[in-house]
C-alpha cells in the first residue's frame, strides 16, 4: 500500500471543497452547464442516460480494505448499493445525485481516494499490473513508477488541457497484464545489457475509433530520465496534436501521421533540451516514494501446507484453485483472483455487501490489501496457501468464487446502452447471455483461455478490438447490430482483431459466438492450442465460413 | 461543443424535448406548460421543425433546471398513449434492461 503524505491529503481535501463550491454555484444558477461541464468532468462526474455517473480512481489498481469499505459506503449511501469496476482500474457509480457528490467526495477523501484524472483531456489514472509487487520474475514493483507519474501529472498545468485524454500503463513483467500496448504511453520495466533497470517506452497505442498498437519510441530510458522523457513526449503531442477534430486528436493519430521515426526525432530533440533539468529523478526521490509503499511481513511457510493437501480432495475446491489461484513470488503464498463475472451477472459489478465482505477477507487473509485488474476482476495479492480452503468457502458464500478466470465467460464489457449516453447498443445483456451459454465449467475448461470483450460503441471502453473475440455494438435503422472480430489480444503480443463478416442482430450474437467456438474446437491443432493461436495460424476465413454459411 | 440550437432540426414524426434534471440527472420531458415532468405522458408533442425549435429554445433557456435538452422521436398510439420512438429513449424512460445487482 502507498501511504499519502500531508501534501496529498491537503490536495485532495482542497479539491473537495473547491468542487463543493462549484456544485453550489451550479445549482444556484451562478454557473451555466457550459461553464460547469468541464469542472464536473475534472472531478469524474459524467452525465449518463438516467443520472450522473461518478468515476473514482483506483491508481495502479491498489486498494486498502479501509478504502474498499468506503467505496461500499458510497455505493450504499449515495447510490443504489453497487459499483462497476472499469477497464482502467476505476470504479463507477451510476445513480449519484449532483447535490450529494461533494459529500461523497469528502467521504472518499478521508481514506485517500479521489476522482482526479478520471475524465477530461488530461493525463488519466495511471494503470499497472494488478499483480505488481507480488508477481514472480517481476523486475521491480511498477507501482513505484506509477505513483511517481501520478504525482507528476496530477493537476500538471501544461497537461490539463491536452488535445485529448492521455493514458499511461506500466508493467514490469514479461507477461503484460496491463495492456501497455494499447495505451498512449506504455512503459515496460526491463534491464539493459549492462544489467541496469530502465524502461522501454511505447507510444501511440489506443483503441476507440481508430485502433493502433503502440510502437517502441525508445528501447531504454533510465529511471532518472523517465519524467523528462515522458514530458518531452507530452510536449510534442501538446504542440502538434490536433484540436480541430476530436476523432483525430489522440496521440496515436499524430504518431501515425508523422510516422514513428519523425515523431521520435521530435521527442528526442525536445528531450535533449530538457534532459538534465528539474525533472531528473534523483535516487532519493525514488526511494522516498518507494519507502511510502508498505509490504507485508511474510512468514516462512511451506510450499504445500497440510490444509491444501487435505482440501485437494474436494473437486470443487480444486477446480477453483487451478483456475483462480496464481503463483506468488514468496513461497507459501498465492495471488487469488476474485471473479466479478458470475453466470448471468453484469461483468465488473460488485454490491456494497460484497465489497465489505472482500474488505473483511482482505484483512483476514491478504494483509488488508485488494487489487483491481483491467479485466474487471478483483484480486487478493498476499494469501497464505494454508488459508486458501477457508478463503474459497468464504468467497463462494458471497458469489465471488466462480472458477472462470481467463475462460470464455470471464467477459470484459462496458456499461453499454443500458447506462451510457455514448453507446449505440447494449453490452451487458450480451455478456449475460454468453455467460449462460458457457456456464458449464467442463466445456469452458475444454475451450481454454478465451477472452471475449464487448463494447457498446466505437469508443471501445470494453476493449473489443483486443478481445480474442471482440463484439462491437452498432446501430442500424434504430436496431442493435454487432460487429464481431477475432484474433485480437492485449498482452505482450498485442494485436487488433479482424472483422469476421457483416454485423449480426442482437438476437444472433450468442449463436455466432458459439459457432466460432465450435469451429475453433474443430480446427485447433491440439488441445492446448489457444483460440487466439488457432486464429493466428489459420486466419479469419475458416471461422467466417462456419458463421456465415447458414446465415 | 455545438449548441443544440445551432444544429439543423429535422423531424419525421411526432417528437418531444427531453433532458436530464440538473440536481440529480433524472430523465425529464418538457411539458406544454413551460415546465418539466418525469412522465412522458406529460410531454409536449411537436410535429414540425418550427415547433420543435421553439420547444427546444425554451427548454435550453432553463439552464438551471435541465441539462442537455434535445429533440427525441415518439410514437403516439391509437389510444393516445405516448411511447418512446427508439431503443435509447425506451431505456431512458423504463430504466436499464437488466436486473440491478443487489446485496444478498
Amino acid at each position: 500500500m502507498y501511504a499519502y503524505d500531508e501534501l496529498d491529503r491537503t490536495l485532495i481535501n482542497e479539491r473537495v471543497e473547491e468542487f463543493r463550491d462549484q456544485v453550489k454555484r451550479r445549482l444556484s444558477g451562478e454557473l451555466t452547464e457550459d461553464e460547469f461541464k468541464m469542472l464536473r468532468l475534472q472531478n469524474g462526474v459524467y452525465l449518463q442516460l438516467h443520472a450522473y455517473m461518478f468515476r473514482v480512481a483506483i491508481p495502479y489498481g491498489t486498494l486498502s480494505s479501509k478504502q474498499l469499505r468506503r467505496l461500499a459506503h458510497v455505493a450504499r449511501r449515495y447510490d443504489r448499493g453497487y459499483g462497476h469496476f472499469t477497464t482502467r482500474q476505476n470504479i463507477q457509480f451510476n445513480w449519484i445525485k449532483l447535490a450529494e457528490l461533494p459529500d461523497a467526495l469528502a467521504d472518499l477523501a478521508e481514506v485517500g481516494i479521489h476522482a482526479m484524472q478520471t475524465s477530461g483531456n488530461n493525463t488519466r489514472n495511471v494503470t499497472s499490473d494488478q499483480w505488481a509487487g507480488v508477481a514472480p520474475g517481476e523486475i521491480e514493483d511498477p507501482r513505484i513508477w506509477s505513483e511517481l507519474i501520478r504525482q507528476y501529472t496530477t493537476l500538471h498545468p501544461e497537461f490539463s488541457f491536452l488535445p485529448r485524454k492521455f493514458k499511461f500503463a506500466i508493467t514490469a513483467s514479461a507477461h503484460d497484464r496491463a495492456a501497455i500496448k494499447v495505451h498512449d504511453i506504455g512503459l515496460r520495466l526491463h534491464k539493459n545489457a549492462e544489467g541496469e533497470t530502465g524502461f522501454e517506452v511505447l507510444v501511440g497505442g489506443g483503441l476507440g475509433r481508430t485502433p493502433f498498437i503502440g510502437k517502441t519510441i525508445k528501447p531504454y530510458v533510465a529511471g532518472r530520465d523517465l519524467l523528462s522523457y515522458v514530458e518531452a513526449i507530452l510536449r510534442v503531442y501538446n504542440q502538434y496534436g490536433r484540436r480541430d477534430n476530436i476523432y483525430k486528436a489522440r496521440i496515436k493519430i499524430l504518431v501515425h501521421e508523422l510516422g514513428i521515426e519523425k515523431f521520435a526525432s521530435e521527442v528526442e530533440e525536445e528531450w535533449l533540451a530538457m534532459r538534465d533539468s528539474a525533472l531528473t529523478l534523483d535516487q532519493a526521490v525514488v526511494e522516498d516514494v518507494r519507502s511510502r509503499f508498505s509490504y507485508p511481513a511474510y512468514e516462512k511457510l511451506p510450499h504445500m501446507p497440510e490444509e491444501l493437501k487435505k482440501a485437494a480432495h474436494d473437486p470443487f475446491f480444486e477446480r477453483w484453485r487451478k483456475n483462480s489461484v496464481f503463483t506468488h513470488k514468496v513461497q507459501g503464498y498465492a495471488i487469488v483472483t476474485l471473479s466479478l463475472k458470475p453466470v448471468g451477472g453484469p461483468p465488473g459489478d460488485a454490491t456494497a455487501d460484497q465489497m465489505d465482505a472482500v474488505a473483511d477477507l482482505a484483512d483476514k487473509y491478504s494483509f488488508g490489501e485488494i487489487r483491481v485488474g483491467h479485466e474487471q476482476n478483483l484480486a487478493l495479492p498476499h494469501v497464505a496457501k494454508r488459508d486458501l480452503p477457508a478463503l474459497w468457502k468464504a468467497l463462494d458464500k458471497i458469489g465471488l468464487a466462480t472458477p472462470n478466470i481467463n475462460l470464455v465467460s470471464d467477459i470484459i464489457a462496458c456499461p453499454g446502452l443500458d447506462y451510457c449516453s455514448l453507446a449505440n447498443a447494449r453490452s451487458i445483456p450480451i455478456a449475460q447471455e454468453l455467460t449462460r451459454r458457457f456456464a458449464n465449467h467442463d466445456t469452458a475448461e475444454l475451450i481454454g483461455r478465451l477472452h471475449i470483450n464487448i463494447s457498446g460503441c466505437i469508443n471501445a471502453c470494453g476493449h473489443h478490438h483486443v478481445g480474442h473475440i471482440g463484439i462491437l455494438g452498432v446501430e442500424k435503422n434504430d436496431e442493435e447490430f454487432y460487429q464481431i472480430t477475432i484474433g485480437g489480444r492485449a498482452d505482450e503480443n498485442a494485436e487488433v482483431g479482424k472483422l469476421i463478416g457483416p454485423a449480426v442482430p442482437y438476437g444472433e450474437v450468442a449463436d455466432v459466438v458459439e459457432d466460432i467456438v465450435e469451429a475453433y474446437l474443430a480446427l485447433r491443432a491440439r488441445p492446448d492450442e489457444l483460440f487466439v493461436d488457432t486464429v493466428k495460424r489459420l486466419g479469419v476465413e475458416p471461422f467466417r465460413e462456419r458463421v456465415y454459411a447458414t446465415r | 461543443m455545438t449548441s443544440p440550437l445551432q444544429q439543423k432540426i429535422k423531424i419525421t414524426g411526432p417528437s418531444i424535448v427531453t433532458a436530464n434534471r440538473t440536481i440529480d440527472g433524472a430523465v425529464i420531458y418538457r411539458t406544454a406548460a413551460n415546465g418539466w415532468s418525469t412522465s412522458l405522458s406529460d410531454a409536449a408533442i411537436v410535429r414540425t421543425a418550427e415547433e420543435a425549435r421553439a420547444l427546444l429554445t425554451e427548454s435550453v433557456a432553463d439552464d438551471i433546471g435541465a441539462v442537455g435538452a434535445y429533440i427525441a422521436p415518439v410514437e403516439i398510439k391509437d389510444s393516445g398513449k405516448i411511447k418512446p420512438g427508439n431503443l435509447r429513449e425506451h431505456i431512458r424512460l423504463q430504466g436499464v434492461t437488466i436486473d440491478l445487482p443487489v446485496s444478498a
